[in-house]
């Protein structure tokens, strides 16, 4: 017997409906004999019962599907059979893995012999711990299903439990997201500790030469500041040219001159260009941008002019977040109380005086915030940089060079082969730590701009 | 409706058979009205009755309405506002606005009131623009409490200052005529009180126009009061007259609170 998660879920569920059905009738059982009003109509007893039949059962397997491979191991590690093992690395968990597979039926026999004595332990201990996890589920199930069910009286306010743990369920449901994020961020911290320990943060993070795979002869460098550079001379600056004034103007547009039916076109047609996966504008942008950009740069005589170049990457990412922008400033822009546009406009300002001298200005804050948010995105953008921006950790202000940026290095340091305990490999992370931190203080403070703007019109 | 006693001399404004619509709506109906040039003229009436909205029309406002359509003559020292020849960046110029809520710009004092002088290019040196924005906010009666202060943003006074900072905006373009908008409907009786001493001060500067639901007010400040109920106008005279001896039965319960 080993322990099927899903099939054990379905039998769960099928109690917890026995269990809604039986605290339906129970209710209007007992309301029936006492002549007595229900508090809560039948289907909410129902509901109890089911849910405290269910929820206790399902968060117990869910627990224990994570716990028992682990106490199922340690069972087998402590067995007569492991003595011969070797004490760590590959091998080892190459041999468990092993025994685990065939004890569990995925394959016929052992394909390291070092395994074949582990199988029989291994099958023991899944069957003992699958049996102790089914019997400890289906206990639960009937404990908590038995105390709902016992508690169902005519007055009891089985409305306002349910609510109650409705809202429990829903608040569980928004603690994953957090603390899954909150995990993401701490296996971000521990591998930056251990590549700090390798390397000193002041050299990544101004070290100026960015080698990690030099090779034998010399040493690997990791000066972070060319890929710095190239982030931002990418996502913040090229990027930023491109997207702020076609974002601003076709936000002007849209909220000052366009006439409702042109808006209803334009709009959802800019908020398509959000929605283009980011691979696309990558093909679009190595594909057709740059190489066009290196006819024009050779031509007028531009050295160092590559088919990989900032301005290709940079160029099409503004494209990109043009409808980001564009948003952000739409939504400034009409949040400025249209008595401020009425004032200027009494006083006989054209309509372009009024955008350009009130609106923009008022708005201003908002769209300071919504370019931030941009520039945020701009950085961690990873597919249009990789396909378009090179991977040579170059300093220079030439955008018709090929630089590098933060993910385009992330990507090219995690794939391929790997060892996940060199410098190489964790200055990935750490780059990611980088990264990390530097977009969530530009949420952050574009985040509190945003906010502080909306409450100064209302 | 019989008009027989105006006896306005020299109108500023005149508005013939003027109908307003909103889409399908018709929210104003055949308004005949003077505007005189040494007076203050007063529209009241209950909510709703298009007084405001009339107003709007006075300087092409309702142009800013989608859907909005002016039909009717109204003309400013004889000229048609709404023909094509009509620049109506100038006719703004020439007939400005104060609105019911204080609506300063997110500027300093002295900008809000340089605005308009320097969008219309009055004030071709500094000098010229400082002297222009002392003498409307002295006019506007704001000069003493601001003069310290001139490049603090104009949001940060209190609620009757942003109010007479609007009024300084406003004829600081030099307009002849100055229509408001209930402009007290948003303060205190005290700012109140200043605004309505203003409104007194500037007569005969500017022919001014006001919109207000407070019927003192209106025997207060103005000489003429018109009384619209919706969308027409009912009554039209000296105010002493529509406010002592209204002729319509309509005014009367009106000015009486019988409704409104």
């Amino acid at each position: 017997m080993t322990f099927n998660a899903a099939a054990l879920l379905l039998l769960i569920a099928g109690l917890a409906l026995i269990g809604w059905l039986a605290g339906r009738a129970r209710s209007a059982m007992l309301a029936g004999a006492a002549g007595k009003k229900l508090h809560s109509r039948p289907q909410y007893h129902g509901w109890y019962v089911a849910l405290w039949l269910f929820a206790p059962a399902a968060l117990f397997l869910g627990l224990w599907s994570a716990v028992s491979p682990g106490l199922i191991t340690n069972e087998v590690l402590a067995s007569e059979a492991a003595k011969d093992l070797p004490a760590f690395g590959f091998e080892r968990g190459a041999i468990l893995s092993d025994a685990r597979n065939v004890a569990l039926g995925n394959q016929d026999k052992v394909r390291i012999p070092a395994a074949a004595p582990l199988v029989t332990p291994y099958s023991d201990a899944s069957h003992k711990y699958g049996w102790i996890g089914i019997a400890a589920m289906l206990a639960l199930a009937l404990a908590g299903g038995l105390y709902a069910y016992t508690r169902i009286q005519p007055d009891f306010r089985a409305r306002s439990r349910v609510e109650n743990i409705v809202m429990l369920l829903l608040l569980l449901a928004s603690l994953v997201a957090i603390l899954t994020t909150f995990g993401i961020v701490l296996s971000l911290l521990f591998e930056s500790i251990r590549f700090f320990q390798l390397v000193s943060p002041a050299e990544l993070l101004f070290g100026t030469n960015w080698a990690p795979t030099s090779g034998a002869p010399q040493p690997d460098t990791f000066g972070g500041i060319p890929l710095f550079w190239g982030t931002v001379l990418i996502g913040a600056i090229i990027a930023m040219i491109v997207a702020i004034p076609i974002g601003m103007m076709s936000a002007v547009y849209l909220t000052q001159y366009a006439n409702p039916r042109v808006r209803r076109w334009v709009k959802p047609c800019l908020e398509i260009l959000a929605g283009v996966p980011t691979v696309v504008y990558g093909y679009f942008a190595a594909l057709t941008v740059a190489p066009a950009l290196r006819n024009f740069a050779v031509a007028i005589g531009i050295p160092n002019a590559s088919t990989e170049s900032a301005l290709a990457a940079g160029i099409v990412m503004g494209v990109m977040i043009i409808p980001f922008v564009s948003s952000m400033a739409d939504d400034s822009i009409n949040a400025v109380p249209q008595a401020m546009r009425d004032g200027s406009l009494a006083l006989g300002a054209t309509p372009n005086e009024t955008i350009r001298q009130v609106l923009i200005p008022a708005a201003l804050p908002g769209v300071m915030g919504g370019i931030l948010l941009a520039v945020s995105r701009a950085i961690g953008e990873t597919m249009i940089v990789v396909m378009a921006a090179g991977l040579s950790a170059n300093m220079t202000a030439n955008p018709f060079a090929s630089v590098t940026t933060v993910t385009a290095q992330i990507v090219k340091l995690l794939t391929g082969d790997q060892e996940f305990d060199s410098a190489k490999t964790l200055a990935a992370f750490a780059l990611g730590l980088v990264l990390f931190v530097v977009t969530l203080l530009l949420n952050i403070v574009a985040l509190r701009i945003v906010k502080k703007y909306r409450e100064a019109y209302e | 409706m019989t008009q027989e006693d105006l006896t306005i001399l020299d109108p500023k404004m005149t508005a013939h058979g003027v109908n307003v619509f909103y889409g399908e709506k018709q929210a104003i109906n055949n308004v005949s009205i003077d505007v005189g040039t040494d007076l203050v003229t007063a529209f009241i009436g209950p909510s709703g009755c298009g007084k405001s909205t009339f107003l709007r029309s006075l300087n092409r406002m309702n142009d800013t309405v989608a859907g909005a359509k002016v039909t009717g003559e109204i003309k400013l020292d004889g000229e048609d506002i709404y023909a094509p020849s009509m620049d109506v960046v100038q006719l703004r110029a020439r007939v400005g606005m104060v609105f019911q809520k204080p609506n300063p710009f997110p500027k300093s004092i002295y900008d809000n009131v340089a605005y308009g002088p320097r969008i219309h290019g009055l004030a071709p040196q500094k000098a010229d623009l400082d002297g222009i924005v002392e003498k409307a906010l002295t006019r506007a009666g704001l000069w003493d409490e601001v003069k310290d202060r001139l490049q603090e943003s104009g949001t940060a006074l209190s609620g009757g200052q942003q109010q007479r900072l609007c009024i300084a905006r406003a004829i600081a373009v030099d307009p002849e005529v100055v229509l408001m908008d209930e402009p007290c409907s948003a303060l205190d009786p005290i700012a109140t009180a200043k605004i309505e001493e203003l409104i007194h001060e500037l007569r005969g500067k500017f022919a001014i126009v006001i919109v207000t639901h407070n019927m003192q007010q209106a025997a207060r400040v103005s000489q003429r009061t018109a009384f619209f109920h919706l969308g027409t106008l009912v009554e039209y005279g000296k105010t002493t007259d529509i406010f002592t001896n209204p002729r319509q039965e309509r005014t009367k319960d009106y000015i009486t609170g019988r409704y409104g």
